[in-house]
């Protein structure tokens, strides 16, 4: 029996348990995949929006703005990266400049500290904008994070604190008896008095389970084009187009690890499957992209791929607690990663709301930081290396990866379990090679630090085998 | 170790490329020389190549990968040629400090008095070339899946399909099917084949698998492994011909789509990069635009034969040691070199008048031709005129100005060009 | 008629030969010689690995010290599948002598020690 079973370990399900941990309560996490923070957290765009342009009085702009304000402080107790660059939204002709006024005066409503600069100002900051540019909201409050490290490091500090995880549980029916709740999986039930769905693109489904009232989520597919990093100087801040009534439109921006993303795209798909991307929607991304800048450098495109929002009907988040103790966190969709630490301290009320949350003395909200080997100053590293000579061993040419990270990162809590859980954690397979040099390192280690054999490492989620079997001798 | 130290001469990359100049190094009197190497064992990506055809032009034999690469590290035992190997290179700098880290040594500064970079090149992959459809595991390049089949012992799949025609994708197709998968067929975007004839024949033909000229990759289809990969004819604009989709139950798509010269920590400092070969501008001693620091092997630009790596290896160990000794002397009238009508690319960038008998031009065709000329100008002028009876784009073409008169041009600025002449 | 295409060298000849060997298509006599032995007698090498016991590497890259009928081929690579190595191995050691009687040895190709 638990206290609270969260649905889904997504940024959000991650920062609810994260912000549970620091109380006396027994915290399971249900994930149906291997890994954490595998969909719409892995596959997005990475922006820790200001808060300006959600609609003031939406759940959004309340929430966006708030998450914006605690994101610092998250980020530097758990150990993630966040660069706080700034966005720039560019408008290039008249009917754009009228839309940035209007969104101007709602940014302000909002509370957000944005300004409207012109095209002169708008080149000496970001020479990189396209000529065509005659006016752009600053907005210098908006950042970007690394959503891989996020959800992982959430994950791991709440399991330093006592949070349960448990992976390749996919919820199939709620039930409530009298004030408990059971959730069945796949492999099981377990039962508890409160539970949070926060099954991003299937939380109308896990929603559909227990409330009479019946929840559509609708997936609304996003592709991007990923540039590798490269030495010559590009675009240094995120450049939003004006949005329009599909969402946020095309951006092009810097990640915390200095490649680039383009996208997305926004189109409604039918599965929760459908990942995939296409040539058509690819060539309307870098046309859409145009808008922002005049030189696009394909020949560093090193990946395409896709993610799903969270679409509710009503466009905005929807947060509810429709039956006594099951609490939604439905159509949570941009800007959910930069409104999540805001999302996650609104939960705390609700759950608080239902049962009594009584603070550990002895919580910990620091993350022990990871190694990050590259960055160091050479003596420091020299120094490292001393005290365990993994961290002289490469694995990864492209992105610099020592084997010390890659063991380390299995053997954290919310460790690394497949190669991609590794790449998410720690990089390789990030650059160029796109893990053409450094897989069948990055499986050994697997191996070696968690016992398998090759043909037992999957890529990502069950049935994702990278080998089918030996080649001859003893099979 | 994890300190400084100095040597006259490093070599990044201790593969066939890096262990020739060591060794052609060595021989031009230089002792000091270090070869970092990232990998475990000396070779390069020799020793996953385990199919024969190696050393024909250098040993007057066919041997295996292994064999071949063996020959050059026993050279570079015999002569006592310090190699480390686990030890990546992570920083190069224009003042030729190399940065390393290693196992054994720790992070190591190396103060080097010349630098050669023999990295090797990447494969093409997925997301560079763009293929449609969700994202399962079984879509690998073919190198991968050749270190996994010839040196772990393991077989990625049964059922493979293969995208692509360039030489290490046929040596696959022929590699899995003699371990027992099935493969299902090659499709090559182009109207020709990317690869050598005789792997077309001894590869594909020898077990009867089809070769889709023309086509290429529509749509992946697969949620965690890759189920289907669908096949499409593409018109001469490259587009999808609609309607005459062939769909393929696979369980591996390999990709050999083509290999980009390896060259982040040239780029990182600001060396000149090639436009089309993306490896580095080098004048006829294979220095680069960072004097002092050499470029040969995949780094520089794809070789068609291991030979030719070994032979250009050589030639950039022979000119750092030049550098070394006194100096390069390129200062007589510099003749840019530049590639028109059907050449892909032509190396190097630049040579020198006094350098014309040492000068090797090397060049890709951008198209299969027959019966034509290949004709070297000079200002406009025709200095060479090579009649030839084919030329392939996977072949690369080697020719010698070595008797070249250019005396009549200097004082003027010198363009040399390159060019196919179709009679 | 059967089609070729010529190996001998990079170009790549398309002969043809007719039920009486008369042989065309080709432009040098090596390419003549080459029809008439993929005609009556196709060899080929093979390359493979074996199973090489108690070495950090698990595989050894062999080969066949000469051309074999290419009929054999899956018939010898039953033999390689089966045949077990034990280092050290250096180059040209034979692994499988006298391969199904057929007069070629299988030969290591890779030092391993």
């Amino acid at each position: 029996m638990y206290d609270i079973i969260i649905i889904g370990a997504g940024v959000i399900g991650a920062t609810i348990a994260r912000n549970l941990s620091r109380y006396d309560v027994k915290v399971l996490v249900l994930e149906k995949n291997s890994d954490v923070g595998d969909e719409t957290s892995c596959a997005n765009s990475a922006i820790v929006h200001s808060g300006y342009d959600p609609h003031p009085g939406t759940l959004k702009a309340e929430l966006n703005m708030a998450g914006n304000r605690m994101f610092a402080k998250e980020c530097e107790e758990l150990d993630v990266e966040l660069k706080n660059i700034g966005s720039l939204t560019v408008a290039t002709n008249k009917e754009e400049e009228d839309m940035l006024d209007k969104l101007y005066v709602d940014g302000m409503t909002n509370g957000a500290p944005i300004e409207i600069i012109s095209a002169e100002r708008l080149r000496e900051m970001e020479p990189f904008v396209t000529k065509k540019a005659t006016k752009a909201i600053w907005a210098p409050t908006a950042g970007i994070v690394n959503p891989f490290e996020l959800v992982v490091a959430l994950m791991e500090n709440a399991m330093d604190n006592g949070v349960e995880l448990k992976l390749e549980e996919k919820v199939t029916g709620i039930a409530k008896d009298g004030d408990v709740f059971k959730v069945e999986t796949e492999k099981g039930a377990y039962q508890a008095g409160v539970v949070i769905n926060c099954a991003g693109v299937n939380s109308g489904v896990i929603n559909n389970y227990i409330n009479e009232k019946k929840e559509l989520i609708r997936p609304r597919k996003g592709e991007y084009y990923v540039l590798d990093h490269f030495p010559a100087p590009y675009v240094t801040h995120t450049l939003f187009s004006v949005p329009s009534s599909k969402g946020k439109g095309v951006l092009v921006s810097p990640t915390t690890h200095g490649n680039y993303l383009i996208g997305p795209s926004s189109e409604f798909v039918e599965s929760e499957d459908d990942k995939g991307t296409d040539g058509t929607t690819l060539d309307n991304v870098i046309k859409e992209a145009y808008r922002l800048v005049d030189e696009i450098p394909m020949q560093y495109v090193i990946r395409e791929f896709s993610g799903l929002r969270a679409y509710h009907d009503s466009g905005d988040f929807v947060i509810n607690s429709p039956v006594p103790g099951f609490i939604n966190m439905l159509g949570i969709q941009s800007p959910g990663l930069a409104s999540s630490p805001a999302i996650g301290e609104k939960a705390i009320g609700m759950v608080r709301d239902v049962i009594e949350l009584r603070e550990k003395k002895d919580w910990n909200p620091r993350r022990r930081p990871l190694y990050r080997v590259n960055t160091l100053p050479v003596e420091e590293r020299q120094a490292l290396i001393a005290t365990n000579p993994d961290f002289g061993q490469m694995v990864c040419r492209c992105e610099q990866v020592t084997k010390g990270e890659v063991i380390d990162c299995i053997h954290r809590n919310c460790g690394a379990r497949t190669v991609k859980g590794v790449k998410k954690r720690v990089r390789p397979g990030f650059g160029k090679c796109q893990g053409g040099f450094c897989e069948p390192l990055i499986m050994k280690i697997l191996c070696d630090e968690l016992g398998k054999q090759p043909v037992d490492v999957n890529y990502s989620n069950r049935g994702s085998y990278i080998l089918k079997e030996k080649t001859k001798g003893e099979k | 170790m994890n300190g400084t130290v100095k040597y006259d001469l490093v070599i990044v990359g201790g593969g066939s490329a890096g262990l020739a100049a060591a060794v052609a190094a060595y021989d031009s009197g230089i002792r000091s020389i270090l070869v970092l190497e990232k990998d475990k064992y000396l070779g390069g990506i020799l020793l996953q190549c385990i199919h024969n055809g190696f050393g024909l032009h250098e040993f007057k034999e066919e041997m295996a990968g292994p064999e071949y690469a063996q020959r050059f590290i026993d050279q570079v035992k015999e002569r006592g040629i310090e190699c480390k190997t686990n030890a990546m290179v992570l920083d190069i700098t224009p003042d030729r400090k190399v940065h390393y880290s290693s196992l054994e040594d720790g992070y190591v500064v190396v103060e080097a008095g010349a630098v050669i970079c023999s990295t090797g090149c990447s494969e093409r992959t997925r997301g560079a070339i763009n293929i449609p459809g969700t994202r399962p595991s079984g879509i690998l390049t073919a190198g991968l899946a050749q270190r996994y089949l010839n040196i772990e012992g393991y077989m990625v799949g049964k059922r493979v399909f293969i995208l692509g025609s360039g030489d290490i994708g046929l040596i696959m197709a022929r590699r899995m099917t003699l371990e027992g998968a099935k493969v299902l067929g090659v499709a090559e975007l182009m109207p020709y084949s990317n690869g050598l004839n005789r792997n077309i024949v001894q590869c594909l033909h020898d077990y009867n698998i089809p070769l889709y000229l023309h086509h290429t990759v529509k749509e992946i289809i697969g949620k965690d492994h890759i189920e289907k990969v669908v096949i499409c004819p593409v018109d001469d604009n490259l587009k999808f011909i609609e309607g005459q989709d062939m769909t393929f139950e696979v369980d591996t798509l390999l990709l050999s789509v083509g290999l980009l010269p390896n060259n982040p920590l040239l780029e990182k400092i600001g060396v000149r990069m090639h436009p089309k070969t993306k490896g580095p501008v080098v004048n006829e001693d294979l220095e680069t635009s960072i004097p002092g620091i050499f470029a040969c092997g995949n780094s520089l630009h794809v070789h068609d034969l291991v030979d030719f790596v070994s032979a250009e290896g050589r030639l950039a160990g022979k000119n750092a040691a030049r550098f070394l000794n006194g100096g390069l002397g390129d200062d007589t009238a510099v003749i840019d070199i530049a590639p028109l009508n059907g050449i892909g690319y032509v190396l190097p960038s630049l040579t020198h008048l006094d350098s014309i008998d040492d000068t090797v031009l090397k060049f890709r065709v951008k198209q299969p031709y027959n019966n034509v000329y290949i004709n070297i100008k000079v200002n406009g002028q025709s200095v060479k005129r090579l009649k030839k009876p084919y030329l392939l784009p996977a072949e690369m073409e080697n020719i010698p100005l070595k008797g070249l008169e250019l005396q009549a041009f200097a004082g003027d600025k010198m363009e040399m060009t390159v060019e196919v002449e179709e009679s | 008629m059967k089609e070729l295409i010529c190996i001998v060298c990079p170009r790549g000849c398309h002969i043809s030969v007719d039920e009486n060997m008369n042989i065309s298509g080709n432009t040098c006599p090596r390419g003549k010689e080459y029809a008439i032995n993929e005609m009556t007698h196709p060899t080929r090498m093979i390359t493979s690995t074996v199973v090489i016991d108690g070495m950090e590497l698990k595989r050894l890259p062999v080969m066949t010290s000469a051309p074999i009928p290419k009929d054999r081929i899956f018939d010898v690579m039953e033999e390689i599948n089966k045949a077990r190595a034990k280092a050290p191995v250096k180059i040209k050691d034979v692994i499988i002598k006298d391969v199904l009687g057929l007069g070629v040895d299988i030969v290591a190709t890779r030092n391993i020690s």
